[in-house]
């Protein structure tokens, strides 16, 4: 594990040259404001990409985030302007219930019927977007129409530091104590290296699996409010496509996608490290067009890297050309990967 | 035909069948043949992507790359390229892609989703640097031939080169030792490459294939909206991939068949239509695909319990 430890101590060298770079071009990008600024931006991404990660590390994936995170956000929204005398504590919960909800509908069909994840989430997915849509009758929910203590919430200061990196705070510390100290979090690293082990030395696979969609689900819902609440408005297509974004950062983390393999720090890593390319972008004068290029260059990076000793040949015993003399040389056909 | 296929199509002649009784004017020929307009361009990237998920991999960047050639043509267009011309670039620049994508899973055995996660972004990024807040428009007349025109004035042309290439791939894929050894790579990878088949060619042929048929939708595509936008096909991979695994693709390899998938995307588009005619939104039709394609998986599952 030593090495793990090293490539985090990597990453988090690699934010920092970088913030370095950025605040000598510009100096104002080093000030507390916009550092915090840089902070308060990658919350979202960073929570979500807590709990993608433990969902990755069962060598599952969850792609209805995005979509849960808009219906979770629209519904919290609608019921704050239909009752706006609910104190903001209800509507997290609520949020946090409706996630959960959707969470574990993945986690149920995943689990215990024990469907390929990437095609069930796809579907749920679509469901619940769409969902969105039917709520809110394809209309705005607008700042207006929201109360002002829901709106506020996110970004009001508890000692100095908003909620939002209260709360982010808090996840990163529930999510490393999950996977370093619970029985439940040890199970999802055993599930993702040897699911067949796993359900031999008695691991309730099923029941593992739902609960951890459950609370990628739930982390969903949390950040659907926190969303809505933060740009103060609801929509249809809010978060579209973000599922992707909190991927990545788990990829740039070093959570392989193959399962077995992620911790805390990475996923935390991953997303600072987007933000903090997204936040430099307009100071160093870049196009803001170039975000998604860069952010795709920066993954193939960190994915080819990550590879590398990940590699393993199969081996050969008898040589495709003993086994017929027609065949091409042998040089070229070692050199493919299984 | 498999069970899968003959499920898919009993589906098909149900809501077939159910929208004739239900609208009054399904039966309109003019419109019945419009609506393929709607999935004819998807319906082409599927055929290549149910290739590669047989194979075991996935694409998610389609949608990036059929942006980027779209991209590619404008430019073209813009330096006096003639219309023939852009069908060649818009091929060419998919394939490109598609090697790039195919080039980093096969050279360091990388996961292709992730790999394509970054590519989508990579691809649709340059569209976006190369537009900015731009749109090419102004393509020439050949294009809205072959993206809106028609054969004989009722057949769209779209609709008669996704037919054609259904047919093509039915044919590479159930006909020819090339499509056999894709279901062995797709059923365990490892035994494949150490019975001789070259895995790794497979693959990054199979990468260039989707990306120049991504190309080909571009070009088709292109020429319906007649407008090159950021924009173009946001979000299509999924519903690519949506109709590859509804026509009965398992997504962990090695099962699936071209009619099956081409079940799969007629039975969409009539349930697509059949929607359009009642003036049901089109966003009402994503949560129609998810759960179709949720039942369709869970069923059997429930059923054999």
């Amino acid at each position: 594990m030593r090495w793990m430890k090293h490539r985090e101590a990597l990453l988090a060298l690699l934010i920092l040259v970088l913030i370095g770079v950025v605040g000598l071009r510009a100096p104002l990008f080093l000030s507390l404001s916009s550092m915090s600024n840089v902070l308060t931006d990658s919350t979202l991404l960073m929570m979500l990409a807590l709990t993608q990660m433990l969902v990755i590390v069962t060598r599952g994936i969850d792609l209805s985030i995005a979509s849960n995170l808009a219906l979770s956000g629209m519904m919290t929204a609608l019921l704050a302007s239909k009752f706006p005398q609910l104190s903001v504590a209800v509507i997290i919960l609520a949020a946090l219930g409706i996630g959960l909800f959707l969470g574990l509908i993945n986690g149920w069909l995943i689990g215990y019927l024990n469907l390929p994840p990437i095609v069930v989430t796809l579907g749920t997915m679509s469901v619940y977007r769409g969902l969105v849509f039917v709520l809110s009758g394809g209309a705005w929910v607008s700042s207006r129409q929201m109360p002002a203590a829901f709106i506020a919430f996110p970004l009001t200061h508890l000692w100095g530091i908003s909620h939002l990196v209260w709360l982010a705070a808090i996840a990163v510390i529930v999510t490393w104590f999950i996977a370093r100290y619970t029985h439940f979090g040890r199970d999802l690293y055993a599930i993702g290296n040897q699911p067949v082990a796993a359900r031999y030395v008695g691991i309730a696979i099923s029941q593992r699996l739902m609960w951890t969609y459950g609370l990628s689900g739930m982390m969903a819902g949390l950040c659907g409010y926190l969303w809505v609440a933060r740009y103060a408005v609801a929509y249809t297509e809010i978060a579209y496509g973000f599922e992707f974004t909190v991927i990545a950062a788990c990829v740039i983390g070093g959570i392989s996608i193959a399962g077995g393999v992620g911790s805390v720090a990475g996923a935390v890593l991953g997303a600072l490290f987007l933000s903090v390319i997204n936040n430099a972008l307009p100071i160093v004068k870049i196009s803001p067009f170039w975000q998604s290029a860069l952010t795709g260059i920066v993954i193939l990076t960190a994915v080819v890297i990550n590879a590398r000793g990940n590699t393993k040949n199969g081996r050969q015993i008898l040589s495709l050309q003993s086994l017929d003399p027609s065949a091409r040389p042998l040089q070229s056909k070692e050199r493919e990967t299984v | 035909m498999g069970r899968w296929e003959t499920l898919l199509g009993i589906l098909f002649i149900v809501v077939f069948v159910a929208n004739s009784f239900l609208l009054p004017n399904f039966f309109d020929f003019y419109n019945l043949a419009d609506s393929t307009f709607n999935f004819s361009e998807k319906a082409l990237i599927a055929l290549p992507m149910a290739l590669l998920i047989i194979c075991r991999e996935i694409d998610i960047s389609v949608s990036g790359i059929l942006a980027l050639s779209s991209v590619a043509m404008g430019l073209a267009h813009h330096y006096g390229m003639p219309a023939p011309g852009l069908l060649f670039v818009a091929i060419a620049t998919g394939t490109a892609c598609g090697f790039l994508n195919g080039f980093l899973v096969t050279r360091f055995a990388l996961p292709s989703i992730v790999v394509t996660i970054g590519t989508a972004s990579l691809f649709r990024g340059l569209s976006s640097v190369i537009l900015g807040d731009q749109a090419f428009t102004g393509y020439p007349q050949l294009l809205v031939d072959w993206g809106q025109g028609y054969f004989f004035d009722v057949i769209p042309r779209e609709f008669v080169v996704m037919l054609v290439f259904a047919v093509l791939f039915a044919v590479l894929l159930h006909a020819t030792s090339w499509g056999r050894k894709i279901y062995a790579i797709g059923n365990n990878p490892v035994a494949a490459r150490f019975s001789g088949i070259a895995v790794n060619r497979y693959r990054l042929a199979l990468f260039m294939l989707t990306g120049a048929m991504a190309g080909l939708a571009g070009f088709l595509l292109t020429g319906r909206i007649g407008s090159t936008r950021p924009n173009i096909a946001l979000g299509w991979e999924l519903e690519i991939i949506t109709m590859v695994i509804l026509g009965g693709v398992s997504i962990a390899g090695g099962a699936g068949s071209i009619g099956g998938v081409l079940l799969a995307v007629l039975t969409l588009g009539m349930v697509t239509y059949g929607l359009a005619l009642a003036n049901i939104p089109g966003i009402i039709m994503t949560i129609v695909v998810g759960l179709l394609l949720l039942i369709t998986i869970a069923l059997p599952r429930l059923l054999r319990r």
